[in-house]
């Protein structure tokens, strides 16, 4: 018996800068803003086919993010892509100010987030992105799960009038929502359903609750996978129905367990429908040396561990 | 468009938005009227002389871009703003009243003729660049104004702009220093001076202008001039300028005057030019 052949990979980025050069090939307002990351962003197509339209400023976050909102007020549809840790944490106030207050039409694009950076160490984990952004008003927060809703989310943000923070990752994925998917903002994806509990994650982590719920299931307990790409606004009804049908929520995220995903989930609960609940993340660390791969399985988030903890969080229900 | 205002019709204008901002700021009990006298002169003359803007369309896409960059300095903006006639002259009562849109700090979505949101300094000078930029690509012909303080200048991400605007080769900005020679604490030579501003944005690569930036006469030709680089004006101004006993003083930065003081400087407001 042969095994099956493993599921092919794709980096998100790809699907970013395809649906990017077709739509710079259709608006002549389209520009990418990029702080000398054309290679990490995979930008090189897009300097290629339209190298005016390529502004990259050099090493300088906070001067990116501004330029992205001032080409914005001049009528330019502006992309601004940069290694989400130096995106969100360098031009947090730039972030803040010329995006999300003055409501630019910017679209931020932060590459390879989460421990996407693994063995370069905590200063290029993008762990906290999650927790800065969604606290501020008309900013949109997401983050898809494969290149199908990678393609779809950047779609959308450019019909969308206003603020958009897309975090993306660079680690490969195999597909998961179906070819011609539309992604609607703040709609959580019904992946697998189940009455035991509900497993809530997007990105990377997506993928890895659907194996722990593939696992779940040959001990004959059927768990509810939903993929949150949008950190806000949330899916409060989804959650909702959430707790309604399955009792308990656990999430698992690419990110710090103080202030992202699970948190959002949480304020949530605690607030409409109190349940049990368990976040996976990093938990409040800096992370030691290791890749994406082994960061994520030491801090519980492999699928066997995450099958494990969704058994004790159903023996905590009412 | 506005008729084209000769320069004691300007200074003229000025003088009403000084008075207008200092009972404003005696009013509200709150301002900075220190930054607001450094830098009239040259909103007044940007608004009345040189920006090519439609109040009744703000955001006409031809406009010329003015981003205040030193944004405490927001009501100065709004009353030049409501004299122009981008909103209306009463509302100016209402700065800092609850639920007014004229707050400390000017903000796009809601106040008429502010182009971005700023505050925070050293802000402002990158989203011209983006601003100029936009035109560049597209081969517009409206230009962009920028105004900092010069204490912001301390600013490292203003640094990354001029550098940045000078590599984009934007002929079609202008970023006005308002040197007033004082910032919030202290003076400027006495915390972390950077004057001389000219040779340091001239090795940057922009053409730099310095100016009386109280005399119209010097402020207009600056504005309206046309080169092939980034234009920097850096315009020598004073703290408080035209109520004698403000001026140059840094205390004056966000100090509210008393009646006694407030009868004085509008006195002095009223001589004749």
């Amino acid at each position: 018996m042969t095994a099956p052949a493993p599921p092919k990979l794709h980096d998100c980025r790809d699907a970013f800068v395809a649906v990017l050069e077709r739509l710079g090939a259709e608006n002549p307002r389209v520009v990418a803003v990029c702080n000398d990351s054309v290679g990490s962003s995979k930008l090189g197509g897009f300097k290629s086919k339209f190298p005016e339209r390529l502004v990259n400023v050099g090493i300088a976050e906070q001067n990116m993010v501004g330029v992205g909102a001032g080409l914005a007020n001049g009528g330019m549809l502006p992309f601004v892509c940069g290694a989400s840790c130096f995106l969100t944490g360098r031009a947090l106030e730039q972030v803040k100010a010329d995006i999300a207050y003055s409501n630019a039409n910017v679209k931020l694009v932060g590459i390879s987030s989460g421990m996407a950076y693994g063995e370069l160490g905590p200063t290029h984990h993008s762990i906290e992105d999650f927790a800065w952004t969604r606290v501020l008003p008309n900013l949109p927060v997401i983050a898809p799960c494969d290149r199908v809703e990678t393609a779809a989310a950047v779609e959308w943000a450019a019909r969308h009038d206003g603020p958009v923070f897309l975090r993306l990752s660079r680690v490969g994925v195999p597909d998961l929502l179906p070819e011609g998917h539309v992604f609607h903002p703040g709609k959580a994806n019904l992946l697998r359903d189940g009455d035991a509990v509900t497993l809530i994650a997007n990105g990377t982590l997506t993928h890895r609750l659907m194996k722990a719920a593939a696992l779940l299931a040959t001990e004959g307990i059927e768990a509810r996978v939903l993929n949150m790409a949008t950190v806000r606004p949330i899916d409060v009804d989804a959650i909702i129905a959430a707790v309604r049908d399955t009792g308990a929520i656990l999430t698992a995220e690419e990110h710090s367990v103080f202030g992202g995903l699970g948190s959002a989930i949480a304020e949530v609960v605690v607030r409409e429908c109190p349940a049990p609940m368990q976040i996976l993340g990093v938990p409040g660390i800096f992370a030691p040396t290791g890749s994406a791969e082994v960061l994520l399985d030491e801090f519980g988030m492999s699928p066997a561990a995450v099958a494990d903890a969704a058994k004790v969080l159903i023996r905590r229900k009412a | 468009m506005s008729p084209p205002h000769t320069p004691n019709d300007l200074a003229l204008i000025a003088r009403q938005i000084r008075l207008r901002d200092l009972q404003a700021v005696f009013e509200a009990g709150a301002g900075h009227i220190g930054g607001e006298m450094s830098s009239i002169d040259i909103l007044t003359a940007l608004y009345f002389r040189v920006l090519r803007v439609w109040p009744d369309q703000p955001k006409h896409p031809d406009r010329d871009r003015f981003v205040l960059s030193k944004g405490h300095v927001a009501l100065a903006l709004y009353i030049t703003l409501a004299k122009r006639g981008f909103l209306p002259e009463a509302e100016i009562s209402t700065f800092l009243k609850p639920h007014s849109r004229l707050n400390g700090h000017p903000n796009c979505t809601k106040v008429p003729g502010v182009e971005t949101n700023t505050g925070p300094l050293g802000h402002g000078l990158p989203v011209a660049v983006g601003m100029a930029k936009a035109a560049q690509l597209t081969g517009a012909s409206w230009r962009t104004f920028v105004m900092t303080g010069d204490g912001e200048m301390q600013e490292g991400s203003n640094w990354e702009a001029i550098t940045a605007a000078a590599q984009f080769g934007l002929d079609n900005l202008t970023l006005i220093i308002d040197h007033n020679r004082f910032q919030q604490g202290a003076a400027l030579s006495d915390t972390n001076s950077l004057a001389p501003f000219r040779p340091k944005l001239e090795a940057f690569g922009w053409a730099v202008t310095e100016i009386d930036g109280h005399d119209m006469d010097q402020i207009i030709p600056a504005l309206e001039w046309r080169g092939t680089r980034p234009h920097c004006i850096v315009a020598h101004t004073n703290k408080g300028h035209g109520i004698s006993f403000m001026q140059d003083r840094v205390d004056w930065h966000h100090k509210v005057p008393t009646a006694e003081q407030f009868a004085i400087a509008c006195a002095e407001l009223s001589e004749p030019l």
